[in-house]
């Protein structure tokens, strides 16, 4: 059997999973639960792409939230409605002012840009490896949302972008997280993804026969920054919205916890731990409202919520150090399958 | 002059953070992101858990010599204690799957002090007496500045001479060059990981000292903007290398004081991102740091 045969049930049960939940919010018609799926869905496509780079190159990287950024601007630039442009964003050069696309082109575009900009830093970056790579990639990041808060004219600096054309509709967000999942497997299962894992399990035997570790990583690193720009776009209209916090610290946590906690090395691990974690901080988050409503004054501290999601974090770290899913993948046979390409 | 005191101060920060992150870094391979927690923690401690602005002290109108013993006891009790409650259970765990869990941690502080504060900052006067300007070479400095130097040049001395003469120090350096050497030759792991949190817990209280003394108010996030400095010093410093720590962190300083004067002014705000180019640089041209630790070199 081919390698795409024998591993293709790790993304079809995936989508699924990603269908099944989709159908959930249509079937609940409740506007505010449809929102947290879709929240889930984007957070599925940004941790799948820190997945495809972190996941077979092994090298942590606290960057990607910048191609998140690139991509959420992209947007806001391409679908902006030109007479809000010009007082927003007078800086802009003339044939984009004018240019107004749909939702999708512009993902389209956002991930095309975000792609460049990998291209570009990847370039330079992808020649270090361990720590010393991880540092980089952050030093990228804080670069990115320097520019990004301080570029008055094309980014309206701090204060946050509006009117962006916002998306209710659940299925764009679910074709694109599916997309998101197909991309990582389809490059995993490629030359270059394994190539790029032979490199992070056996640096001195992948470099003798042959591989070249910074060039597999930097293809990994380019398809993973498209990824996070699609998904960067999308976030921007799920909400409305952009500030360049929104892309900075606390989203590259978020998303760096859910893969760690899910398993960094499994494309699997990656979906699971973005719905068992959102899952969680959901749950608590209507706890804290049911327990709000029986008085007036009285509420839940604030920020109990964040506590008891760090404290399991802590606990099933402590539990599986590896992840929930270690390296393994889900899959129809229950044949021990460590690597989707193996 | 004033440039360079500027420079100094700065740098004495994101040294002593430097420090404290390279300290556990060196014994256990943690990145420890609580780090930046700890340094908020101990500068609350000194205040009544409250939610407005102006800061109910508690411990912080007691003589400087108390107080200062006390925040420094805070910060290293927090943090002796984060290792005992969560990091003894990761000791076989992977650098990423710690560096996660530290990251969870901090998250777990930060919330807990934002329910007991409140997120807004708050004033409080902290050794008001430091922020009268002195005379040096014709230039006004900031007393709490020469003092912020001084105190960090004592420290750092303090420090050589614990870890060069004392027979703890010396169990502590030889765990930072080789763990399981070091534990088979008798030394104590667990002791001389617990003396590194609690030598790190004591660097993160006095940044909190002298970043509330300096800027009057306390506020949930100020350990963070510290932290992330520190850390990128340490690794361009060299992970787990001591002296590196500490010249990058001076050099970081350095680097930010000088290109606040030298850019033109348009670039100004722009100036961390030209910084975090520098910090790129550095880390092709020499990947393992400025210093090297030794036994940190990657094994290809």
């Amino acid at each position: 059997m081919s390698v795409a045969r024998r591993t293709i049930s790790t993304p079809v049960i995936l989508a699924l999973l990603l269908i099944a939940l989709a159908l959930m919010a249509v079937f609940s018609g409740s506007r505010p639960f449809n929102q947290t799926i879709i929240d889930i869905f984007l957070r599925v496509i940004l941790v799948v792409g820190l997945y495809i780079f972190i996941g077979n190159s092994g090298v942590i990287s606290f960057g990607h939230a910048g191609f998140t950024c690139l991509g959420g601007y992209a947007a806001a630039w391409l679908t902006i409605p030109p007479m809000m442009k010009q007082t927003l964003l007078p800086g802009l050069p003339d044939w984009l002012m004018n240019l107004q696309l749909p939702f999708w082109a512009g993902a389209i575009f956002a991930a095309v840009w975000a792609a460049l900009w990998a291209a570009v830093f990847g370039k330079i970056l992808m020649r270090l490896s361990g720590i010393a790579a991880s540092i980089a990639t952050f030093a990228m990041l804080a670069m990115i949302n320097t520019i990004y808060s301080n570029w008055e004219s094309v980014t309206a600096a701090t204060s946050s972008v509006v009117g962006i054309p916002i998306v209710r509709s659940i299925w764009p967000y679910l074709i694109a997280a599916i997309l998101a999942v197909f991309v990582a497997w389809a490059h995993s299962i490629s030359r270059a993804g394994l190539a790029l894992r032979a490199a992070r399990d056996e640096p001195t035997a992948a470099a003798a026969s042959g591989i070249d570790a910074p060039k597999e990583r930097l293809v990994a690193f380019i398809i993973s920054g498209a990824v996070m720009g699609m998904g960067g776009a999308l976030f921007a209209h799920s909400i409305g919205v952009v500030t360049p916090d929104t892309f900075y610290l606390t989203l590259t946590f978020i998303t760096l916890s859910m893969l760690v906690v899910g398993g960094m090395g499994s494309l699997s691990g990656a979906v699971l731990g973005v719905v068992i974690l959102s899952g969680l901080i959901q749950g608590l988050r209507w706890l804290e409202a049911g327990v709000s409503i029986g008085t007036t004054t009285f509420a839940i501290p604030n920020g109990l919520q964040e506590i008891t999601l760090g404290i399991v974090m802590i606990l099933i770290l402590a539990r599986r150090p590896s992840g929930i899913m270690a390296n393994s993948e889900l899959n129809w046979t229950r044949s021990r399958s460590e690597d989707p390409g193996v | 002059m004033q440039m360079l005191f500027d420079a100094l101060s700065l740098g004495s920060l994101y040294a002593l953070g430097a420090l404290g992150i390279a300290l556990i870094f060196g014994v256990m391979r943690l990145v420890n992101f609580a780090h930046g927690d700890v340094i908020s923690f101990a500068i609350f401690a000194l205040l009544w858990p409250s939610v407005d602005a102006v800061a109910v002290v508690f411990a912080g109108d007691l003589p400087w010599f108390l107080l200062i013993p006390f925040v420094l006891a805070m910060g290293a009790g927090l943090s002796v204690l984060s290792e005992i409650v969560v990091f003894r259970r990761f000791r076989r765990a992977n650098p990423a799957t710690m560096m996660i869990a530290s990251f969870a941690l901090g998250f777990v502080i930060r919330y807990f002090l934002l329910m007991l504060f409140s997120s807004r900052p708050k004033s409080i006067s902290l050794l008001p007496a430091l922020s009268q300007p002195v005379e040096i070479l014709g230039a006004r400095i900031p007393l709490l500045q020469v003092i912020t130097i001084i105190a960090t040049i004592a420290i750092l001395f303090a420090l050589t001479a614990f870890l060069k003469r004392t027979r703890f120090g010396l169990e502590m350096r030889a765990a930072a060059e080789n763990f399981t050497m070091a534990r088979m030759l008798g030394v104590r792991a667990n002791r001389v990981i617990m003396g590194a949190f609690a030598l790190s817990g004591a660097l993160a209280a006095a940044i909190g000292l002298i970043l509330a003394s300096q800027t009057g108010t306390v506020d949930i996030q100020m350990g963070a903007a510290v932290m992330l400095m520190a850390f990128i010093a340490t690794v361009i410093g060299g992970l787990g290398s001591l002296p590196g720590a500490v010249l990058a962190g001076f050099l970081l300083g350095a680097a930010s004081v000088v290109m606040q004067t030298v850019l033109p002014i348009d670039a100004r705000p722009f100036r961390d991102a030209f910084v975090y180019g520098a910090v790129i640089l550095v880390l092709i041209f020499r990947p393992q740091g400025l210093i090297a630790a030794r036994g940190s070199k990657e094994r290809v």
